[in-house]
């Protein structure tokens, strides 16, 4: 087979990483209720992996920041589309403008990231001064504020107590519109100007100050679309499961999402894609396990909560023996036939 | 004035426990430019320990709990971070992310997440008088202990033979292998040391809150890493000082603030870790020789 056009080859990732996405989708249509629903909560769990590459990958600094901007984006969503009866009854303090909104999903959708896109450029235009280790901890006080925040504002979040009635509009076909669109939209943004130069100060920080590079510019674009696709991903949580708790948007969570992150290969989107694949096949499978199956009149059951072990034992021996991750900081290429470059 | 004394001993007692937590962090973090997650997991560890042997007599317990730890210690570093001792710093957050994580989960595994009592050593909490104010004996000998090792481990640093060569590493630790410090010996001493303070924290939290928990360790290191952080880290004297000061803070932010507030005050102290990354991203009292040379 002829290789194909340059502009066909640079377009190739993003053509197979869709492709794959959908494939498993429509697999997943033909397949039981509850198979279903777990394909659909590993997609949501694919975009928040691909909203985290995008600051993560591009920028090199780890962040354990974007399951706020999750958290940011459910809490804003649930709050604008439920039903203004429901929230009368949970939260009787709630300001009237928002006591009688209800708005249309989508609308909802996009408020939630939206919102979180704007804290997100509020907490990181002085944050993202911070390099290595420093921003990694500046990211993991974001969560932590997060978490006091919402778990104690009682009047607007309901504080301790779950949000629920949530309209529970989010479907597999939903989930697979937002996460084409995550997909395309941290694959355009690796491709821009602005993307390269930000990997450039990955690579070599003082090298790309030298050349000109605005560092702290990059990362704030780089954080800002992060957090909205964090934020996406926080809204369709949401209203897939109906119910917001502020204790499913800590530290479980952003285990589960930088795991993997890392386990994929934190350098490429196609590692994002990867490693939320790998992991949500895994963790399928182990709960199976935890379940347990027949053999003859006995049921083999692993013990509750093996699952978390074995994911970060894992994640553990991936970073110890393939440190860039199953990816290796590539991206899928042509496979048929090589033209040299 | 008397009640203001008592919310002073009590900030005292919590900060020097956040001191040490900041220390033993800090520890790590001066040789290996490691930030190490999985210390809370060693306080944790030692606490369970301490349940598994209650009835014993408490020597016994405290022994036991000590010597979990840093065997526990020895061995995340001998498994999880020595073999990445090149790679970058992100590369070992994100190990010792993952050793946090695996020892929490195994721990939920074998023992369940449930909080579980413990009557360690109930006689400490006892109320004692000194000049009229009313302390608690355990604010005392938490005070008195962290003070002990405190000097404890300076007069280590600063009078032993690997003591230096510990410090030597935390400045520049390829310079101080090339003159004959051995790596291997130099960071097992850091991660042992670690360990004895975390299982000297463990000890004092349970007698404290009598209750024993998978998350309490990492409940602890997460406010621990900030003073690590404001203090300067890499720097000992700064992360003792750092952990002091959130700890101190967040009990005096308890008793200061109108009530309705209070509940945020986790939220204030992490807004003054990013304040103080900003105006000193080197911490108070800087660490010599991190920032890399081009």
């Amino acid at each position: 087979m002829a290789p194909p056009a340059a502009p066909w080859r640079r377009l190739w990732p993003l053509i197979a990483l869709l492709a794959i996405v959908i494939v498993i989708a429509v697999i997943a249509s033909f397949t039981p209720a509850v198979l279903q629903r777990r394909t659909t909560q590993g997609l949501i769990n694919l975009i928040a992996v691909v909203g985290l590459y995008v600051f993560v990958g591009n920028s090199g600094v780890l962040s354990f920041g974007n399951v706020a901007f999750m958290a940011i984006g459910a809490y804003v969503s649930a709050l604008l589309t439920m039903k203004p009866t429901a929230k009368s009854v949970f939260l009787p303090d709630l300001p009237a403008i928002i006591a009688h909104a209800e708005w249309p999903a989508l609308a909802g959708a996009l408020a939630g990231g939206c919102v979180a896109a704007v804290v997100s450029l509020v907490v990181g235009w002085p944050l993202m001064r911070l390099s290595g280790v420093s921003a990694s901890i500046a990211t993991f006080a974001i969560l932590v504020v997060a978490y006091v925040v919402f778990g104690n504002w009682t009047a607007v979040t309901g504080g301790q107590n779950s949000l629920m009635g949530l309209p529970t509009y989010v479907d597999l076909w939903t989930t697979l519109g937002w996460a084409i669109a995550a997909i395309v939209i941290a694959f355009v943004y690796q491709e821009t100007r602005s993307a390269l130069l930000l990997r450039a100060s990955r690579e070599d920080p003082a090298a790309a100050q030298a050349a000109g590079v605005n560092i702290l510019l990059h990362r704030l674009i780089a954080f800002v679309i992060s957090a909205f696709l964090s934020g996406i991903a926080g809204v369709l949580l949401g209203h897939f499961l109906g119910i917001v708790r502020v204790e499913s948007f800590y530290l479980d969570l952003t285990f589960l999402i930088v795991a993997m992150l890392i386990i994929g290969g934190r350098g490429s989107l196609t590692g994002a894609v990867a490693g939320a694949i790998v992991i949500a096949v895994l963790t399928e499978l182990l709960r199976q396990l935890e379940i347990g199956f027949q053999l003859g009149h006995a049921t083999i059951a692993a013990p509750p909560g093996l699952g978390d072990v074995i994911l970060a034992l894992i994640m553990l021996i991936i970073i110890l023996f393939r440190p860039n991750g199953i990816a290796g900081g590539r991206e899928l290429t042509w496979p048929f036939g090589h033209r040299s470059a | 004035m008397k009640e203001f004394v008592q919310i002073l001993a009590d900030a005292v007692s919590v900060g020097s426990l956040y001191a040490l937590t900041a220390l033993g962090i800090g520890l790590i973090f001066g040789v290996m430019r490691l930030i190490n997650f999985a210390h809370g997991e060693l306080i944790t560890f030692a606490a369970y320990t301490l349940l598994a042997l209650s009835g014993l007599p408490p020597p016994v317990m405290l022994l036991g709990a000590l010597s979990v730890a840093i065997v526990l210690a020895l061995l995340t570093e001998r498994a999880a971070f020595r073999p990445l001792r090149n790679a970058d710093p992100s590369t070992l957050l994100i190990s010792s992310f993952a050793v946090s994580f695996f020892l929490q989960k195994l721990l939920i595994l074998l023992v369940g997440s449930r909080l579980k009592g413990l009557n360690f050593l109930p006689g400490l909490g006892r109320q004692v008088e000194l000049s009229g104010v009313r302390l608690q004996l355990l604010q005392i000998v938490t005070v008195s202990v962290s003070v002990i090792l405190l000097v404890g481990l300076t007069w280590f640093l600063r009078a032993t033979r690997l003591g230096l060569q510990m410090r030597g590493a935390a400045e520049d630790f390829r310079m101080a292998r090339v003159l004959g410090v051995r790596a291997n010996r130099v960071i097992a001493t850091a991660f042992a040391l670690s360990g004895v303070l975390a299982a000297t924290v463990s000890c004092l939290i349970v007698i404290q809150s009598g209750v024993v928990q998978p998350r309490m360790g990492l409940q602890l290191v997460i406010i621990a890493f900030v003073g690590t952080v404001i203090g300067g880290l890499g720097s000992l004297p700064g992360a003792a000082l750092g952990g002091f000061i959130v700890g101190a803070g967040a009990i005096l932010l308890q008793a200061l603030l109108p009530p309705d507030m209070r509940a945020f005050r986790e939220a204030f102290v992490f807004i003054a870790v990013a304040l103080v990354l900003l105006l000193r991203p080197q911490g108070l009292i800087p660490a010599v020789g991190l920032r890399e040379r081009i």
